[in-house]
Formats: C-alpha cells, structure tokens, sequence
C-alpha cells in the first residue's frame, strides 16, 4: 500500500515535467522565422489554407492562449496533422514506435549481456590483467560514436559474414528478431562501457563490506559469494545509472535507427526534418522527452522495489 | 550529457599546499599527445597538403589511396581525402570547442545564482533544468537546429540551449556547499556586493568541476556535431566535415571501404584523445 502511495506520488509529480516539457515543444515552432501556419503547411499551401490553419492555432490570439489551446489538442491526444503523410501525427508514431521500443529493449538486453560479466569479472579479479583490460575499455568507447559502431557491423556480420541482415525490419516475428540484434548490439557497445565502470565500482565496494568477508569465512566458494551476494547489491545501485543511461541513449536510438533503416519513430523524424514535415518533428520530439520521462520513473521505481533501504517519500 | 560520471567533490582552489608525486598521469599525457598531434595536423594542413578540400575533378573520382597527388585518394566528386579530412578537423574541432564553452560559462553562471540564492530563484532554475534535462540531448539538438535552419550558428545556439544544464546543475551543488564555508561567510559579512562575492569568491572555487565536466562534455559534443553530419543537419556543405565524409563514404561501403573508414578513424582517434585527457584530469581531481 505504502509502495502504491509512493508510485503514485512519483506519477503526479511528473505533471510540472511534463507541462515543461510541451511548453518547450510548443516553442520549438515560434523559433522558425517566418510564419509558423506557412510553415506548417509547406511551401505548396495556399493562402487559405494558411489563414484556416492560423485560425485554427490562433496565432492571432495572445501567447499563453495558444499554449492552452496547443496544451489542450495534446491532452485530447491530437499531435497535429503531417501534411506530408496525409495522417495523424500520432498514427505515425503510432506506427514507428513499437520498432523504438523494440530497439531499446533489445539494446539494454545486450548491454546487461555484455556488461554484467566483465564487471562481475574486473571486481572480482581487482587489478589484474582483465580488470587493467576491462577498464580501458570504457575510455575508448566514450569517443566511439554509434553510427561508425553501427557501420562496422555491418560491415563485419551483415556483408562479410551474412549473419544478420544488413539493414531493415522484416515483416514476420523471425525477421524482427534478426533484424533488431545488430542495432540493439550497437546500441549496447555504446551503453555498456557506462555500466561496466559503475557496476565495476560498486561491486568492489560491496565485496570489500564487512558481510562477504563473513560469507568468505563460512566456506562458501568465491563464485558463490560473488553472484549470489555481491551481485545484487551492487546491481541495486547500478539500475540507476543503466535507467539514466537508457534515458540518454534514447537520443541514440536516433542514429542508430538511420544506420540499420529501421522505421522507428528517430528514422521518421530524420525523414521529416528533410520533408519539412514541422508537425511530425514536433510530435516526435515530445514522445521522446515523455520516453525519457518514464524510463526515469520506471528506473526509480524498480530501484524502491530491489532495494528496501530507499526512503518512500 | 548525463552519461559521463563527473569526478566527485574536490577540495577548494589554493588549499592544495603540499605537492603530489603524481601530478601528470599516463592517460593525460596520452591524451594531450594524441590531441596536440591532431591540432597540430589541423592547423598545418596548408602545409601539408596543396590540395583544395572543396575543389571538384569528376575525372579524378573514387582514386584509390595512395594514386598520385593524392595519399588518401578521392571520393565521389574527386575532391582529395586527404585535404578534406584535415580541413575537416579544422572545422569539427573548432565547433566542438566553441560549443562547449558558452554552456560551460552560461551554464556555471546561472547554477552559481540558484545555489547562492536558493528560495524560489533556485526553484525556477530547477524546474526550467528538469524540463530540459528531459530531453535526450541528441534528440534537442536536432529539433533546434532543424527549427533554425542549418549552419554552425544554429548548432552553437542548440547545444548551448541544450548544454547548459549539465554545468548548472554541477556548480550549483558546490555552491550549496561552498557557501556555508568561512571564506563565503567572511565575504558575505564584510558587506561584499553580491556580485563581487559570486564572481571574485565563490566562482574561482566551484568551476573547476564544472570545468573538469566541460572535458569529457567535448567529447560529446564533438560526436554530435559528427552525428549531426552524418544526418546530413551538420556544418552545411561544401564545408569538409567527418561526419558527412562518413554518412558519403557509406553509400560506397561494398566497393570502397577506406572512404567511410578514413573519416571514422579520425573520430575515433580524436575521441580516444580527448577521452584520455578527460579521464586524466579526474584522475587527478581525485588524488
């Protein structure tokens, strides 16, 4: 019950964030010179159509009036319409979000599989040759960027080796799930070098706690002790930085998309910044801030839940 | 932002008396080899190359590297590869820099004034920081960028707009700190302007995180700007970038996989540089 009242909470104060948020969105499109209605309909529209369009928005109302009227189509779940695709802003994404979301699970699935061992293994082994190894590794990817990661594979295992397609989504259940593993391994070698120093770091302080060395004493074997008593406790604190990481490579999941031709929301936003398509950018701007938005509050929840020392407040 | 872990809490400037024995670490010195080379190569490219990085020769198109008059070859309009990539660094390294340092400086200045005057000023700047901060910064930038039309003014203004929270949340947290200090409270009993106390007190004492953040942020900001080219919404063309090199190179990848890679080791190698220098400086922050 006490937990339910704490989620809760969490869910209603995320309303000033959101309300932010559409405001920011909401200004995106007063930031383009020129006339917001003529740059809506694009360069073919006729001058009715502008005019309709800015009555409709009410650009000649005051400011907070047409945020209240931008903020209002948004709560009735009316994205605006893309001229461009003839459909609803929100059936695009409608559309597009689900290979997203597909990309994200599958992205921080490989990151837990690449990164939980090697730090498991690096604190366990503190110093040693694998750990000196595992620990330059975070170095070099920070400068990696995703698209060349992305382009390497497949190269590597899409043409030379022809594991995996070399780019696209499928149409049967099959093809998505060979189609999103090297986006999602793309994904994860940006992700993981993040996870593997922070889990690396609390693993060693965890392992160094007063109850391991009593673990230790009793004759346990080191395998045990290490997996099943450090590692939980030092997975609790590293949900955090996984949750802050997913929020951040949202943004990624952009280029990545790009890269591998997968049409997810990123793909259709990049495709309507060059049609022009300002409804759709807009609409796709704000579902990610709102992506972002709950991966954090799924983060700190699932952070109270594993570890019962956090204060629900 | 957010995906680089900030050094923790450093002891105040000029509080350091005694000397440590480790004052440069191997990956700093790495780093600023590496960078110094990289600069060095950008900066001598006119001697080093008499090409033009934008002059076309559509007879000299796809020239393998290594063919006469051009080391690294050509790409798809002839233009020599070797001249666009140093020209390119020209470019990407001075956007990078710039880039970083107006969120850097708008940034600590706005999170000295909420921390210094917490209340309902500190409360404004935090709700205006968690609405940006959710954003993912990528995703920010190019919808800026895109609303102010292409160029390198947009992507300073963009990543500005985005950038700057990351410093003002870091100098903000040391300022709740730094202010409950004696050095503070003596300023401030002394009957000090407030500016004065922000600008010639507190400020020396709480900017070095955010500079030591500022460090691994170019990082960032140099593979977004990379990104930005490689989506075709970067410094607009003819203008040599990496990125476009890249995002060029890669329609050729079956037949001519040096054109994508040339231009990505380039980010890579200068990634791995400033990485180093990043990861050094917290090492040293630390000591």
């Amino acid at each position: 019950m006490r937990y339910l009242v704490y989620v809760l909470k969490r869910v209603v104060s995320l309303i000033p964030v959101l309300l932010g948020i559409s405001f920011i969105v909401f200004f995106l499109i007063r930031l383009i010179p020129g006339d917001p209605a003529a740059t809506l309909l694009g360069v073919h529209a006729t001058p009715e159509a502008v005019k309709e369009l800015r009555d409709q928005m009410g650009l000649e109302k005051p400011l907070l009036s047409q945020y209240l009227t931008f903020l209002g189509h948004l709560l009735q779940g009316n994205l605006g319409f893309s001229y461009v695709y003839n459909s609803s802003v929100l059936g695009l994404i409608g559309t597009s979000l689900p290979v997203t979301i597909w990309l994200l699970v599958s992205g921080t699935f490989f990151t837990l599989l690449i990164a939980v061992p090697l730090a498991v293994l690096a604190a366990a082994r503190r110093n040693g040759v694998a750990d000196n190894i595992i620990r330059a590794v975070p170095v070099v990817g920070l400068g990696l960027p995703a698209f060349l990661l992305g382009i390497v594979l497949i190269l590597v295992f899409g043409l030379k080796l022809g594991w995996f397609p070399v780019g696209g989504y499928g149409d049967s259940l099959a093809e998505h799930l060979r189609g999103i593993v090297l986006p999602g391994v793309t994904v994860a070698l940006t992700l993981a070098p993040i996870v593997i120093r922070s889990l690396r770091a609390s693993m060693i302080e965890v392992l160094s706690s007063d109850y391991i060395v009593t673990a230790h004493s009793k004759g346990i074997s080191t395998a045990r002790v290490v997996l099943g008593h450090a590692l939980r406790n030092a997975a609790v604190s590293s949900v955090t930085v996984l949750g802050v990481n997913i929020a951040y490579l949202t943004g990624s999941t952009l280029v990545v998309e790009r890269v591998f031709s997968l049409p997810g929301i990123g793909q259709q936003m990049i495709n309507s910044i060059f049609g022009r398509d300002f409804p759709t950018v807009q609409g796709i701007t704000l579902v990610f801030a709102i992506m972002v938005v709950v991966v954090n509050l799924l983060t700190d929840v699932a952070h109270s839940a594993l570890d019962p020392r956090v204060q629900l407040t | 932002m957010s995906a680089v872990a900030t050094a923790g809490p450093a002891a105040p400037a000029g509080s350091g008396g005694r000397r440590r024995r480790g004052r440069w670490n191997a990956p700093l010195v790495a780093g600023l080899i590496l960078f110094g080379l990289i600069v060095a190569l950008a900066l001598c490219a006119p001697l080093l190359t008499s090409q033009d990085p934008i002059k076309q020769n559509l007879q000299a198109a796809f020239l393998d590297p290594g063919a006469k008059g051009h080391l690294l070859g050509t790409d798809a309009l002839g233009r020599d590869v070797l001249a666009r990539l140093l020209y390119g660094a020209r470019v990407d390294l001075r956007v990078g820099v710039v880039a970083v340092i107006s969120p850097l400086i708008i940034g600590s200045l706005i999170g000295l004034v909420a921390g210094w005057f917490g209340g309902w000023v500190d409360a404004v700047i935090g709700r205006i920081v968690d609405m940006v901060i959710a954003f993912p910064f990528l995703v920010l930038v190019i919808a800026l960028v895109f609303a102010m039309g292409p160029g390198t003014t947009s992507i300073y203004v963009a990543v500005t707009l985005v950038g700057w929270v990351a410093y003002c949340r870091i100098v903000r947290g040391q300022v709740l700190v730094a202010k409950e200090q004696e050095y503070a409270m003596a300023a401030r009993a002394s009957g000090l302007p407030t500016w004065r106390i922000l600008l010639r007190h507190l400020l020396p004492n709480v900017v070095l995180q955010a500079i030591i953040f500022s460090m691994s942020d170019i990082v960032l900001t140099l593979l977004a700007i990379v990104t930005l080219g490689f989506l075709g919404l970067g410094v607009p063309p003819p203008t040599p970038d990496w990125g476009t090199m890249i995002q060029e190179g890669q329609q050729f990848i079956l037949t001519k996989w040096y054109m994508a890679t040339i231009p990505g080791l380039a980010v890579v190698v200068t990634g791995l540089a400033l990485a180093l220098i990043a990861d050094g400086i917290v090492e040293k922050a630390n000591q």
